[in-house]
């Protein structure tokens, strides 16, 4: 069961002295709330994983596969054959430390380990003990150790405490990009099924079902219906999109966390709302319901394999180009690698905004599209009629997620939208935004409820930075693009700064759209009375407007 | 701890090896030239060996790491040095990387204070230390051509000059003359100045492994010598440009008369070249190689080929409508086949349920 | 061998290849003079103010001191280990013996890319012809 999260008091104090003794010698100490839950055999099976079996990480046993030492020999030579970043970053460290103190989990938790080097020569090191000559003479002197349980554990220990936002990328000065030793060392730890539940359920669900929930088609659908009752509700718009409809011009996709917990769902009520404020002709696939990929917290097959769907349906359904919701790692996947490992996408068309007419030249080969990239071209064509005071009781600061800060920099768009849909923005300090943007602390497939406090450990700096601009400037809500971020950073938020919420930028953009034929704006999309609705004026004179155009005033 | 002592001592031997072989043993010629060749030999065919080896491997994603505005709308205004998308504009990115120390300049320091109350303040000091470190190397690299070359050509004089510019002059010590060189000075302080911060930080000094400490000492050893051959010793430079012109001229010859200090000055050397190709340092090329660093992103504008791609099992939409196509009629969702008569359906279906698992 | 991006990184080491390695390519199979500079002949003298070994690699340094003494100190007598009384001098008593810069000084200064500032404040010899 996962333990009580001790308070923040406690957390808080961190000491980031190392110890005495050498990181050689020290093993990490598996507690509940610091270590993930193994991977259910149920959910390796079913994709294919290597040694399925009930086991956990407090084992002493991990019942490793026979030859486990041979397999991660080998499986470091092939992954030091096929990728230069690998080999590159194994060799070239000179442990400057520059990174030392840019990694959210050393700063939450003063673990040595956490620093980025560290954390990297956890494997290096047994690069040069067990496949480079002077490492396996010299050992230790060489900085080289021998394959054993305990590293394995370690690598587990440690491999799974990197959120693989690639901070200390920016700051290492041969671009040393630690997300990628993760990666690999997560692959090594999948030849040996040391995976966990979190991320390998997740992995099974989107598989089979098209959904990291597992959501089946009907209930995908189902889920979305609630979400347009809510909007009829508490906007007074009726909206009928479509699913798995050939021929629509735009797919549609995004992550299935939105359209099934909170604050997600309001996010996603937000995208309904503007589709059909623009007549957007769109679908939505229950097949290819899933933006997110953790397959990319796997294995570099395993993200293409889950990946696949996307250009699989989109090709199906005959649409021109797919447009891509709010998430981090989604968008690292769909920029970074999709069209290399599923592409080319010769069967669409260039993206073209059919409001505007815009030609989105940046997506011309991937053909897929951010959706902030599309809303903030909306806007600033004037296509959207839209009443910023509605959020008004608001202060917005901004998380730049790391995905699509250091893997794609989408830091403009964003913020213009919020700008535009918002009256009061203020940004976090330039060292925690941007490219400087902290982990919300649970990315890369940490987001399980028994990590809890090493999660809290690992939002902290992101926490301060918006506990610093809520007290500065009374920020009060905090937005993002990531639907990882919108489940965790509500909690994260609750545990440091209480009185800050969270939300993805496009229900900020939906309680500030004028809908066509809407009701009384008194309710916001979550339902609450939004304490920024001005009930309109009596009409008092025989030739009153009507409440459309109020709403227009408004906007003005 | 251990790593220091080993690297200190380690270099000290060498030290005593250069002492023993030149002055008691008399083995000039394999101090003088021998070992230099074959260092100088092993440090190109290393290097050319290693950066070949790197390029065996095939960079498979596109992954530069943006560090600023990506080029998307036409309004807004992309940041085209840290998120570039051309090759001409990667390479400058590279070029403020390589010749400013670009990211390193980025660098700041942790604030953390009871509360907690995290700030983050500006830190050059591992920026400034480097920059002077590896700048000061190359210009004594440079001013050593000095010694190859006959005639020296105008550019290395006016550099020698140049570097020598300060008149220190302190004849009590014995120092005065010849000129006192700055690169050397800011080169020896470079080198001390980056040691004392693995000694001084107490989280640097446990990353800090021996092949850390190692390559430090040896330059300092190799700092130390040459200044102590300049301007305490003072050997007899024309005798070793000689021996220098020997070795370049691929007509070796070992001049009588030089100091043994210059020996171990040499062998420092020799061992820092030979070292070179299989240690850390040959971040010297990996720079360069970088995929974070080294590439446009242009990632959604242009494809970029993985040479080994490989087809992978994925579970297609047939198959998915297979598992589900009851429920999705049931639900008013298209779908490609209409239910069929149960009958021979049922087992097919069976099966490929079956192929997935 | 299989390379990857292989043109621009053999580019790349062609290109640091060729400039390190610049001083074997220009000096390679040359074969190069040494400075003999030339010293005054038997007739002239015989002995310098101190040994040869000495002159040979500290000559700066006691020239600087000269320099000091009679500059600031106004003191003009050098005497050496063997006793013997010099007029501290560069003019009169290097140069009366070592009379020609080109032939003597330049030789191994140009030798090794050495400025001597001596030549700041005195004036250069008249060669003699």
């Amino acid at each position: 069961m996962a333990a009580k999260t001790p308070s923040p008091e406690v957390v808080g104090q961190v000491d980031h002295h190392p110890p005495r003794k050498g990181w050689m010698d020290t093993k990490p100490e598996f507690k509940p709330g610091n270590y993930l839950y193994a991977a259910q055999p149920q959910n390796l099976e079913g994709v294919g994983l290597a040694n399925p079996r009930t086991w956990n990480p407090l084992d002493d046993d991990w019942q490793l596969p026979a030859d486990w030492k041979g397999t991660v020999r080998e499986g470091i030579a092939e992954r030091l054959q096929r990728y230069r970043s690998f080999k590159l970053f194994m060799d070239i460290c000179v442990r400057c430390g520059a990174c030392a103190d840019k990694c959210h989990f050393f700063i939450g938790s003063g673990d040595p380990k956490n620093m980025p080097v560290l954390r990297a020569e956890l494997l290096r090191s047994v690069y040069r003990g067990e496949l480079k000559t002077a490492g396996k003479i010299l050992g230790k002197m060489a900085g080289g150790r021998k394959l054993t349980e305990d590293v394995i554990k370690e690598w587990f220990y440690y491999f799974f405490q990197c959120t693989e936002c690639r901070r200390c990328s920016v700051f290492c000065p041969y671009g040393i990009d630690t997300a990628e030793i993760t990666i690999m060392a997560r692959e090594l730890l999948n030849l040996l099924g040391c995976n966990i539940d979190w991320i390998a359920g997740p992995v099974n669900n989107c598989f089979h079902n098209g959904n990291h929930l597992g959501l089946q088609p009907h209930t995908f659908k189902e889920n979305v219906e609630y979400l347009l009752d809510d909007i009829e509700e508490y906007v007074g718009v009726k909206i009928e999109p479509t699913f798995n409809r050939k021929g629509a011009e735009i797919l549609f996709i995004t992550p299935s966390g939105d359209v099934f917990a909170e604050p997600g769902i309001f996010t996603f009520m937000g995208y309904l709302m503007l589709f059909e404020h623009i007549g957007l002709d769109y679908t939505w696939s229950t097949y290819a319901s899933e933006g997110g990929n953790f397959g990319f917290f796997t294995s570099h097959e395993m993200m293409k394999r889950l990946n696949a769907k996307m250009y699989h349906e989109a090709k199906r359904l005959g649409v021109k180009w797919i447009l891509g919701g709010e998430c981090g790692h989604m968008w690292r996947v769909v920029h970074q690698y999709m069209d290399t490992m599923n592409g080319p996408a010769d069967f669409l068309e260039m993206p073209i905004n059919p409001v505007t007419g815009t030609v989105f030249n940046n997506a011309s080969a991937t053909k897929m599209v951010h959706i902030t990239e599309f809303t903030a071209d909306l806007i600033k064509n004037d296509k959207l009629n839209l009443d910023p005071s509605q959020n008004d009781h608001l202060t917005v600061t901004f998380h730049d997620s790391c995905n699509t800060s250091r893997g794609m920099g989408l830091l403009e768009e964003p913020r213009y939208v919020m700008n535009k849909v918002c009256n009061n923005f203020v940004d976090m300090a330039p060292q925690v935004t941007r490219e400087n943007t902290f982990c919300c602390g649970s990315g890369s497939g940490l987001n399980a409820g028994e990590y809890l406090e090493m999660r809290m450990r690992g939002g902290l700096p992101r926490a301060n930075g918006v506990k610093r601009v809520h007290e500065d400037k009374g920020a009060n809500m905090l937005a993002c693009v990531c639907a990882i971020d919108r489940a965790v950073l509500t909690p994260l938020m609750e545990y440091w700064v209480p009185d800050v919420d969270c939300c993805g930028v496009s229900e900020l953009v939906g309680n500030a759209l004028v809908m066509e034929g809407q009701g009384e704006r008194e309710y916001n999309l979550r339902g609450e009375e939004n304490p920024s609705y001005v009930p309109p004026p009596e009409p008092e004179e025989p030739e009153g407007e009507g409440e459309a155009e109020a709403g227009e005033e408004g906007a003005e | 701890m251990i790593g220091f002592l080993f690297s200190a001592v380690a270099v000290l031997i060498l030290c005593g090896i250069a002492v023993a072989g030149v002055w008691a043993l008399d083995l000039k010629v394999l101090f003088g030239v021998i070992i230099p060749y074959a260092a100088i030999i092993t440090f190109f065919a290393g290097l050319v060996y290693r950066v070949l080896d790197w390029a065996r491997s095939p960079v498979p994603f596109a992954i530069p790491t943006t560090c600023g505005q990506e080029k998307s709308l036409s309004w807004i205004k992309p940041n085209k040095v840290d998120n570039p998308t051309t090759s001409g504009w990667v390479i400058l990115r590279m070029a403020f990387e390589v010749l400013t120390f670009r990211s390193l300049f980025r660098n700041m320091k942790l604030d953390y204070r009871e509360g907690p109350k995290i700030r983050y303040s500006s830190e050059k000091f591992l920026w400034l230390f480097a920059i002077m470190f590896h700048y000061a190397f190359l210009v004594v690299l440079i001013r050593h051509a000095r010694f190859f070359l006959e005639p020296i050509p105008g550019a290395l004089v006016v550099l020698e000059h140049l570097d020598g510019f300060m008149e220190v002059n302190l004849p009590f010590l014995g120092l005065g003359l010849p000129a006192m060189q700055l690169s050397g000075l800011l080169l020896l302080g470079g080198v001390s100045l980056l040691l004392l911060r693995r000694i001084v930080i107490p989280q640097v000094r446990y990353i800090t492994l021996a092949s850390d400490w190692f390559p430090l000492f040896l330059i300092i050893g190799i700092a130390l010598t040459g200044a102590l051959t300049r301007y305490v010793v003072r050997v007899d430079v024309v005798s070793i440009k000689e021996m220098a012109m020997g070795l370049a001229t691929f007509h070796p010859v070992v001049p009588d008369g030089i100091s043994v200090w210059f020996y171990v000055h040499l062998f420092l050397v020799c061992v820092l070249f030979a070292y070179f190709p299989f240690s850390k340092l040959m971040h010297l090329g990996g720079v360069f190689l970088s995929p974070t660093r080294n590439l446009p992103n242009n990632t959604r504008e242009r494809r970029h080929i993985n040479p080994w791609n490989y087809p992978v099992k994925t579970h297609d939409y047939h198959e998915y409508e297979d598992d589900f196509r009851e429920k999705m009629i049931e639900a008013g969702l298209p779908v490609e086949k209409e239910m069929s008569e149960p009958e021979p359906e049922a087992p097919v279906a069976e099966g490929a349920e079956e192929e997935d698992k | 061998m299989k390379l990857y991006n292989g043109p621009i990184i053999i580019v790349g080491l062609v290109i640091f290849l060729a400039i390190f390695l610049l001083p074997f390519y220009i000096s390679g199979g040359k074969t190069a003079a040494v400075p003999k500079p030339e010293l005054p002949k038997k007739s002239v003298a015989t002995e310098c103010v101190m040994p040869t070994e000495y002159m040979r690699t500290s000559h700066m340094q006691l020239l600087n001191v000269w320099r000091d003494m009679v500059v600031r100190d106004g003191d003009r007598i050098f005497i050496n280990e063997k006793g013997k009384h010099f007029n501290m001098s560069l003019t009169n008593t290097c140069l009366s013996c070592h009379d020609s810069k080109a032939k003597f000084c330049d030789s191994c200064h140009d030798y090794l890319a050495v400025a001597p500032v001596c030549w700041e404040c005195h004036l250069v010899p008249k060669e003699k012809k």
